[in-house]
């Protein structure tokens, strides 16, 4: 399969991918990995006349502790997530699910900043950054502008960012408190069917849920109950509410409800909730 | 646009459509159809390549994104019995392969895999393969060969 015919530009800064972007409008996508993009445009699902080659910008990768925070750069790739020193020290969470995305080729060249813009509610790492409260950092032809995680997601595959904007850092709290995630597969290399994400940080727990919605969500019912003193095995049961999981070929929406209750007691458990 | 691509020690300077991905420029601007093409949707990894000492499914790249790049094919570890890389040799001790269709992927992810961890336990294996899929040998036989490489220079680049 042979993607639509477009007009490839390699850009070498934030600025000039940002210029592109304004230039070209929406007739023109940013390229990262690779990894979501291609695929789609191969099977004909998306066809940007223009693809901005974001993936050689100097410095954009690199995952660094500042303070009481963690930055990790948006085209820092699965496998240098997965490996980074930093993270398993200061953001555990972050390091384990980005080993769990696709297979080694995958993790080879999809990045996380492409993870987060492409906003696939059945992707691992968006999910990871909700449990941890973190924020992104994007950058638009004005400067740039942080958006709080629980605020990035909008909507199935969109995001709070303009169309002129580009993601340019992750900010994670450093949460060593205790995590983990359950991805629920059938078959190797699998897409989660459901997955829950639990980070503990600062005294306070936040737990996500992956493929539940049309987003990535936050299982505000669950960090709640534990707020006020539920068990793990109480507050997992009011890991559903005000999820809207659709039904295919791998599970019905009742099926998906079930596992986000069951994945998140163990995921609490494994925290050591 | 023109690409220019190292591949197998040998420098490689075409003209090619934007849109062409790396699969169809070895293959085809090449004539290296030791790559294969399985699902064509980034799943079988029947196109693994190494790039820059990574494996990489080559139906999921540009030819512009490995512009500049360092590229290892099949061809470019041993095209004949004489000349076999550590890993095709233990593949064929090990009669890792039946029809023949997932190895040249399978060789090139296994070899990426062992140079990253010349210590890997089975299980490592096991999850490391995961985006290689085999329809003839059942796997066992390719683990057994690619723990048997992995002493003896499977993952020398
Ligand atoms: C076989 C296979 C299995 C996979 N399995 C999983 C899995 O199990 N779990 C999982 O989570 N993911 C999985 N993925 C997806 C993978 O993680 C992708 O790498 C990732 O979703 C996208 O990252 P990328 O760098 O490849 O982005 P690209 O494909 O380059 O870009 C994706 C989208 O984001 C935009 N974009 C990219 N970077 C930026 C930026 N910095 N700012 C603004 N917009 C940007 C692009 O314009 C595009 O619209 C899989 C992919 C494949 C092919
Ligand atoms: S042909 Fe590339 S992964 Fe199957
Ligand atoms: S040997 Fe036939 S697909 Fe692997």
């Amino acid at each position: 399969m042979i993607p639509a015919a477009f007009d490839y530009v390699r850009v070498d800064s934030v600025d000039a991918a940002v210029a592109a972007l304004t230039e070209h409008g929406d007739d023109a996508k940013l390229l990262a990995g690779g990894h979501s993009l291609l695929p789609l445009m191969k099977l004909r699902l998306a066809f940007p006349s223009v693809l901005i080659d974001i993936g050689r910008i100097e410095g954009l990768s690199y995952v660094r502790q500042e303070g009481d925070q963690v930055a990790i750069g948006a085209l820092t790739r699965h496998c240098d997530v997965n490996a980074s020193p930093e993270l398993a020290r200061h953001a555990p969470l972050l390091a384990y699910v980005a080993g769990k995305v696709g297979d080694p080729q995958v993790r080879h060249r999809g990045t996380i900043g492409g993870s987060i813009a492409h906003a696939d509610p059945a992707s691992d790492l968006p999910a990871a950054v909700l449990a941890l409260g973190g924020e992104m950092v994007v950058t638009g032809p004005s400067g740039q502008r942080v958006i709080p995680a629980t605020e990035f997601f909008t909507g199935f595959l969109e995001t709070a960012m303009s169309p002129e904007e580009m993601l340019t850092e992750i900010r994670v709290p450093t949460a060593t408190a205790g995590h983990s995630y359950q991805k629920f597969v059938r078959r190797a290399q699998d897409w989660a069917m459901v997955g829950v994400a639990v980070a503990r940080y600062d005294g306070t727990t936040g737990v996500s849920l992956v493929n539940m919605g049309p987003t990535p969500l936050r299982a505000a019912a669950v960090e709640s109950a534990l707020a006020s003193g539920a068990s793990a095995a109480d507050a997992a049961e009011v890991a559903d509410q005000d999820s809207e999981p659709t039904g295919d070929a791998n599970a019905s929406p009742e099926f998906r409800r079930h596992l986000a209750k069951v994945l998140t007691r163990r995921a609490l458990e494994e925290a050591g909730l | 646009m023109k690409v220019s691509i190292e591949v197998n020690g040998k420098k490689e300077e075409h003209d090619v459509e934007d849109r062409t991905l790396l699969v169809f420029f070895l293959r085809e601007t090449l004539g290296l159809t030791g790559t294969n093409i399985g699902c064509d949707t980034t799943n079988c990894g029947a196109c693994t390549v190494i790039m820059n000492g990574e494996s990489v499914k080559s139906c999921t790249v540009l030819a512009a994104q490995a512009d500049g790049q360092k590229v290892l094919t099949i061809e470019g570890l041993g095209t004949s019995q004489d000349d076999m890389h550590p890993m095709q040799e233990a593949f064929r001790q090990n009669h890792a392969l039946q029809c023949g269709y997932c190895t040249p992927g399978m060789v090139m992810a296994a070899v990426s895999l062992v140079h990253d961890n010349p210590n890997i336990t089975e299980a490592e294996v096991r999850e490391g393969l995961e985006g290689n899929l085999c329809r003839c040998t059942g796997y066992h036989n390719i683990v057994k060969a690619v723990l048997a490489a992995a002493g003896s220079g499977g993952g020398d680049l």
